[in-house]
């Protein structure tokens, strides 16, 4: 398409400002930096994964069960003599993953549907906010738990539940951008241009609100990734032994009591250090993102 | 100089103030020395950026936390305003000095009633005490001329006028009886009859109090009906400073007689505005069409459901007095090649009856005939993709709000083309933009810029070029140069009229200025309360205005004494 060729030039320009405009709020604001840096380390992880581990997450050794964090075993090892380390590394990868694919899927569904019923307005409007009501009314976490018993206790109904419970914050809030957008000038504008409504929705609504949207996502990121783990904590979803932060805490939260709290500590340290990576870049991602910040 | 009595009030000298950016200090005001005596009106003067506001905002010491006094004094009748602790310059604010901003709803707290707001000012600083507050509260509104101040005093700030709500405002500005008014823009975006009441209840009141005022505006003519003095700013220095009547009848600086050149006033032809450098002779107007008219409009009505008509669980208030009807019947022509202007303040219908015309808002009742063809009833929403969209185009009056943030000048103006257009192919839709780009006078090297790297000058040539990118017949100009300064303003009027010379569009210009509709257009459709009541040539309503109404409208408008 013509308007693709077009547009094509201009963003190579601007995603370099944008970079050097990233290294300003950066620099103005060293934490985060420090989240951007947690962040790398952890897509890092999810990739190399399994690759980079010093043992087999899954191999376990019964002559070296529950032994403390040394040099031979960083982060010490479980009641099966699994290393902890390698496996608090390769469960990065489905942490990572359930949480990306349900902002993903909530993205496409909560957003969307959201940005449809603050446009038009009238009965899309209505559906999509009594929708959003009807999650809202329950506790979340118990809905998620409700979905995924009832689903099937599979990846990709943690993945289903997860979408479904943030899907009244991606409705709401892309409902309330999308309306104070309708009557901009520019969307006058672009219908004088010849645009029909569906397109003015996609091309001229969707690009503004999604530095909102992106803020949005990064902030649930982090959410999902505490109930994705804690719905494998209470038993649902991901089964033992595939490497899971939640599981590994719910294992090794038995031990705490006798004195082996690395069991329990070094997954939960990484969950925490995902969710607070998650949540610092939220506000980096707003800085960066937010045009009167850039002068 | 005029003979300064004693000392003066306010006294600024070689005030220097940075800006802490992202690139560095910048400095918004470079070296100003102004100074206010007792009882003196005194008009700050200049463009967007010129650096008055930032200037008033240093005496108050209201600057926002990246700006600081980097040189120079502020001296308000003896006291030392950049040294004074903050506690000092509390007291300070409100009770000697006060401040009117622009827009007057957005200085008002809309959730409590203005009576109240009132109450506060007086009680901050022990004004009135707690019983008899409410007293003097509705004296002060009735200094203001609020008509029923019992009543008023009661009304929240979203129930009143915006002229209404600026005399709330100048009411808190006075009820302490400050010896100093800051007025920044106080008039802007009010109507110029509204905007005259406004200023002469301002100039009465201080003069009765023998308050000095500074008046900030960008509006030369303001500022010559209501100043004994001006400043005249540019760039962040003072560049004239002299009393009114001396300043408009032999303006010293250049940058002075270019302001005053670019001000719309009685007599002058658009070439006027530019200064001499730049005016080239206009092209010669294009062959004179054919005579049947290209828009007719017959008894066009839209009609809005009157507030608290609508069915509501709590209140289900009769319809007694039917719709509101914001275009009441109204009907006009727009021949080929003429350009109409249609005027009214605000409220009037005129937007609405743009809107309609645009095919943007459905009408009510009515017929809109474009070329012969009956387009009213097609519906607005089915409008945007037929090929009859091409030949009804439209300017904006925000140019930076009709701009999508996220394109570039050259998606913004290459949008009609895709959508409607027979240009297919990058290269050629680039040609195609680059010779708009070249018609409105936009340097190609901006056309790759978003919408926030132009100026708004710029961003309204960007505008132009989309509207008339598909060669349409009829423009509508939707007060194209309101948001814009008096120079910029003179070099976009020009070019919509050698414009409109070169490809023979016509234009139909929706403006409250009636200086601007003169130099622009042929006829002129005066509106009021959705009627139109005054129709005729330009010159002829301009000269000899027939309904009351025009007169009053004309007699409203400052300018400077030529």
């Amino acid at each position: 398409m013509t308007a693709r060729a077009q547009t094509g030039a201009p963003p190579a320009r601007s995603s370099f400002a944008l970079l050097r405009h990233a290294r300003y709020v950066i620099g103005e604001n060293p934490v985060t930096g420090i989240a951007f840096a947690i962040f790398v380390l952890l897509v890092v992880a999810a990739l190399l994964g399994p690759l980079v581990t010093p043992y087999d997450p899954l191999a376990s050794d019964t002559s070296a069960t529950l032994r403390a964090p040394s040099a031979k075993h960083w982060f010490g090892t479980d009641q099966l003599g699994r290393d902890i380390f390698s496996r608090v590394v390769a469960a990065t990868r489905l942490d990572l993953g359930i949480a990306i694919f349900s902002v993903a899927l909530v993205f496409a569904l909560g957003g969307l549907s959201g940005i449809a019923a603050g446009f038009f307005g009238g009965w899309v409007d209505r559906v999509v906010c009594r929708i959003a009501d009807t999650i809202m009314a329950f506790p979340l976490f118990v809905l998620a738990m409700g979905i995924v018993a009832a689903l099937g206790n599979t990846v990709t109904n943690i993945v289903i539940a997860t979408a479904i419970i943030n899907f009244p914050l991606y409705a709401r809030v892309a409902r309330a951008e999308a309306n104070v957008r309708r009557e901009a000038g520019f969307v006058m504008a672009a219908r004088l241009c010849g645009n029909g409504e569906l397109r003015i929705l996609l091309t001229q609504i969707l690009p503004n609100i999604m530095p909102i949207m992106m803020v949005q996502m990064s902030l649930t990121m982090g959410y999902a990734i505490l109930n994705a783990a804690g719905l494998s904590f209470i038993g649902l979803g991901v089964r033992p032994p595939t490497p899971e932060w939640g599981i590994m805490v719910a294992e090794g939260a038995a031990f705490i009591v006798s004195g082996e709290w690395w069991i329990a500590f070094f997954p939960g340290l990484a969950l925490m250090l995902a969710v607070f990576c998650f949540n610092l870049l939220g506000d980096g991602l707003r800085d960066i993102v937010d045009p009167q910040r850039r002068t | 100089m005029d003979a300064a009595v004693g000392i003066p009030l306010l006294e600024i000298r070689d005030l220097t103030i940075e800006f802490a950016t992202r690139r560095g200090k910048v400095r918004a005001v470079e070296h100003v020395d102004v100074s206010v005596a007792k009882g003196e009106t005194l008009g700050i003067v200049g463009e967007s950026g010129s650096g008055k506001s930032v200037t008033s905002y240093a005496v108050m010491r209201i600057l926002d936390r990246a700006g600081r006094i980097a040189e120079g004094s502020i001296a308000f009748s003896g006291i030392d305003v950049k040294a004074a602790a903050e506690s000092d310059m509390r007291d300070l604010r409100g009770r000697e000095i006060s401040m009117i901003f622009q827009n007057p709803r957005a200085a008002l707290n809309p959730i409590r009633k203005v009576g109240r707001q009132i109450e506060d000012v007086l009680l901050r600083h022990v004004q009135a005490a707690p019983r008899d507050a409410k007293a003097k509260a509705i004296e002060i509104l009735k200094q203001v001329r609020i008509a029923r101040p019992e009543e008023r005093y009661h009304a929240y700030p979203f129930e009143l006028s915006g002229g209404m709500c600026q005399r709330i405002v100048i009411a808190l500005a006075l009820a302490c009886r400050p010896q100093l008014l800051i007025a920044d823009e106080p008039t802007t975006g009010l109507d110029v009859t509204t905007q005259k009441a406004v200023m002469d209840l301002v100039v009465e009141l201080t003069h009765a109090r023998a308050m000095s005022t500074i008046l900030i505006t960008h509006d030369l003519g303001l500022a010559a009906a209501y100043c004994d003095r001006v400043v005249v700013m540019e760039r962040g220095r003072v560049v004239e400073t002299a009393p009114s009547s001396v300043i408009f009848t032999a303006p010293s600086h250049p940058y002075t007689r270019k302001l005053m050149r670019a001000t719309p006033r009685p007599g002058v032809s658009l070439r006027d505005l530019l200064p001499d450098s730049e005016a080239t002779p206009p092209p010669a107007p294009a062959a004179a069409a054919d005579t049947a008219p290209l828009l007719v409009v017959e008894n066009l009505v839209k009609e809005y459901p009157r507030q608290g008509t609508r069915k509501s669980l709590f209140k289900r208030k009769a319809a007694a007095e039917g719709p509101f009807r914001a275009v009441d019947g109204i009907g006009f022509e727009v021949g080929r090649g003429e350009s109409v202007g249609l005027v009214g303040e605000s409220g009037c219908g005129k937007s609405t009856t743009s809107m309609m015309v645009m095919r943007l808002t459905d009408p009510t009742s009515g017929t809109i005939r474009f070329a012969g063809e009956d387009i009213g009833t097609i519906a607005a929403r089915r409008f945007a993709t037929l090929p009859q969209r091409r030949r009804i185009q439209m300017v904006f009056q925000d140019p930076t709000d009709s701009l999508n943030p996220r394109f570039t000048a050259l998606r913004a103006i290459a949008d009609p083309i895709l959508r409607l257009g027979d240009i297919r192919g990058g290269a050629a839709l680039r040609a195609r933009c680059e010779e708009l780009a070249r018609l409105v006078g936009l340097p190609l090297d901006l056309l790759d810029r978003f919408p926030h790297q132009l100026s708004g000058g710029q961003k309204a040539r960007v505008g132009i070029a989309r509207a008339i990118a598909l060669n349409p017949e009829l423009v509508i100009l939707d007060e194209p140069t309101a948001a814009l300064d008096v120079s910029v303003q003179a070099v976009v009027l020009n070019l919509l009229q050698d414009l409109k010379a070169r490809l023979g569009m016509s234009y139909l210009f929706v403006s409250h200025d009636l200086y601007v509709v003169r130099m622009l257009c042929d006829r002129v459709i005066v509106m009021r309360q959705g009627k139109i009541v005054e129709e005729g040539p330009t010159e002829q309503v301009m000269n000899a205005p027939a309904a009351d109404y025009t007169r009053e409208l004309l007699s409203a408008i400052p300018h400077p004494p030529v």
